[in-house]
């Protein structure tokens, strides 16, 4: 067996033949300053030695100079007080990340180790990151809450009145998931003549958000609708992200009829809970609040036909108590006037007894009269023989005229009438 | 008339009535009007169970509604 050298010269010999194995079998790449080989195979061999050693695993640390290329691109370092690596998360993986990093926070981060060929760096390669406590979803919905306030977007003013009364309402979910089938359950149960209208959308996973928001869009083209409900039932954090989704939550702030949110638990608050005009903590609640029950309305109908009677049978009785009222003081008042022309009637009786001839007739006294009515008070109207009545004090004697004779001297009983 | 309507203005009417302000016979109209409303909303209560549908959005973005067969 020739020496290991035994190939360096070789090459020179004809370059068609450098490496070839069938030439000069014992000149492996990079064996001999004959076969030397270049940079890239080198840091490519260890890249894919490298790979083929570690599986893609989840390795804890400590992010450190997190930056953000312009290309999209996260650069940083993970470390811990011993060890750091350098760091790439690819711009196509950070969308499934709700956010960058900060520097100082805890992680967990999935990744495939490597190695950089350009510039021969150790690479971690990552894929996801979890920081603990939830941090990097925290901050995530954080920033988007806060661009959808700058905005106004969360102006508790923004929130609409939901219809009392639906006639028809539409439900942006998944056709087969747990929370269309609540949704409709509890509809049905509280008003069966709603109308519900699907518009089925992916909820999860990629492209959500996407047809989350079409759904939305549909819902503002049709406007043939009373209401909107948009929700899913309870999953994993990760499940519900479509409904922190930032284009999702502008989609339904500016949704043309009343929204109502239910995603997930009671637990569970999204973006979308928040822009919303109504959040509910769950589909269930949704259906509830969004659909009048059927008995509640019955009993409302009820208590309103109960109060319009009784309305207008006080308004009646009113009328009859007031009725009364005046016929009382009507008749009152008219006896009144009775009372008092009686009275006005009996004085002037008095008066008028007191000053009658008839009184003086009772006394004995009689008043002689005419055939012509006239009173006779003086001889002089008495002739001989004539007929005259004398009134007494029961009746009218009639009388003859005997003979007359003047009273004795000194004696006038009707002095006063002599002299007019 | 809608139910909706009708529920509104009989609470306006039944408002009316208890405010006590109106002469008999203004509360007579009211509460026959009142009564229409009523059987209007009471038949709106009776009414059947409506579908399930799902909104379908051709390409020429023409809308119908067809029959949801999902999950059934």
């Amino acid at each position: 067996m020739p020496p290991r050298g035994s190939g360096y010269g070789s090459g020179y010999g004809s370059e068609a033949e450098y490496g070839h194995a069938g030439v000069n079998p014992d000149a492996a790449p990079g064996a001999s300053p004959e076969s030397a080989i270049a940079v890239h195979t080198l840091t490519s061999a260890a890249k894919d030695l490298i790979e083929g050693a570690f599986p893609p695993l989840w390795v804890r640390g400590e992010i450190s100079d997190f930056k953000a290329h312009r290309n999209g691109h996260w650069y940083f370092s993970l470390r811990d007080a011993n060890a750091q690596v350098k760091c790439v998360v690819w711009s196509a993986q950070t969308r499934r990340i709700p956010a960058p990093p900060d520097d100082g926070m805890q992680v967990l981060a999935k990744g495939q180790m490597t190695v950089w060929p350009v510039r021969g760096d150790l690479q971690f390669s990552i894929t996801n990151i979890d920081a603990e406590g939830d941090g990097l979803w925290r901050k995530a919905l954080e920033l988007t809450r806060k661009r959808l306030e700058v905005d106004g977007l969360l102006d508790p003013a923004r929130k609409r009145p939901l219809p009392r009364f639906p006639r028809r309402i539409v439900v942006i979910t998944s056709p087969d998931g747990a929370a269309l089938h609540d949704i409709v359950k509890v509809a049905r149960g509280r008003s069966p003549d709603v109308e519900i209208v699907i518009i089925a959308a992916k909820v999860q996973g990629e492209g959500a958000p996407e047809e989350l928001v079409a759904a939305i869009e549909r819902v503002n083209r049709w406007l043939n609708a009373d209401l909107l409900i948009i929700g899913r039932g309870g999953g994993a954090r990760e499940d519900l992200w479509a409904f922190n989704d930032e284009r999702v939550a502008r989609a339904l702030a500016m949704c043309a009829i009343p929204t109502i949110s239910g995603v997930g638990h009671e637990v569970d608050l999204t973006i979308c809970d928040l822009v919303a005009d109504v959040r509910a903590a769950t589909p269930s609640a949704a259906a509830e609040i969004a659909v009048p029950s059927r008995r509640e309305l019955a009993a409302h109908v009820r208590s309103i036909a109960g109060r319009l009677q009784n309305g207008v049978r006080r308004r009646h009785d009113r009328g009859v108590a007031a009725l009364t009222r005046v016929k009382g003081r009507l008749s009152l008042g008219a006896a009144r006037v009775v009372e008092r022309r009686q009275s006005r009637i009996d004085t002037a009786t008095a008066q008028l007894h007191a000053l009658s001839p008839l009184a003086t007739l009772q006394r004995g006294y009689a008043v002689a009269r005419g055939s012509n009515g006239a009173t006779l008070s003086r001889v002089a109207q008495f002739d001989a023989g004539a007929e005259f009545d004398l009134w007494v004090s029961d009746g009218i004697v009639r009388a003859i005229v005997q003979h007359t004779r003047a009273l004795p001297e000194g004696v006038n009983v009707i002095p006063r009438e002599e002299g007019a | 008339m809608s139910f909706e309507k009708s529920i509104g203005r009989l609470e306006e009417i039944v408002r009316e009535l208890d405010r006590d302000e109106l002469d008999l016979d203004g509360a007579l109209v009211l509460f026959e009007e009142g009564i229409t409303h009523l059987r209007v909303a009471s038949a709106a209560l009776t009414k059947a169970e409506a579908r399930v549908q799902q909104l379908v959005e051709a390409a020429d973005g023409t809308f119908s509604l067809v029959e949801f067969g999902g999950g059934s």
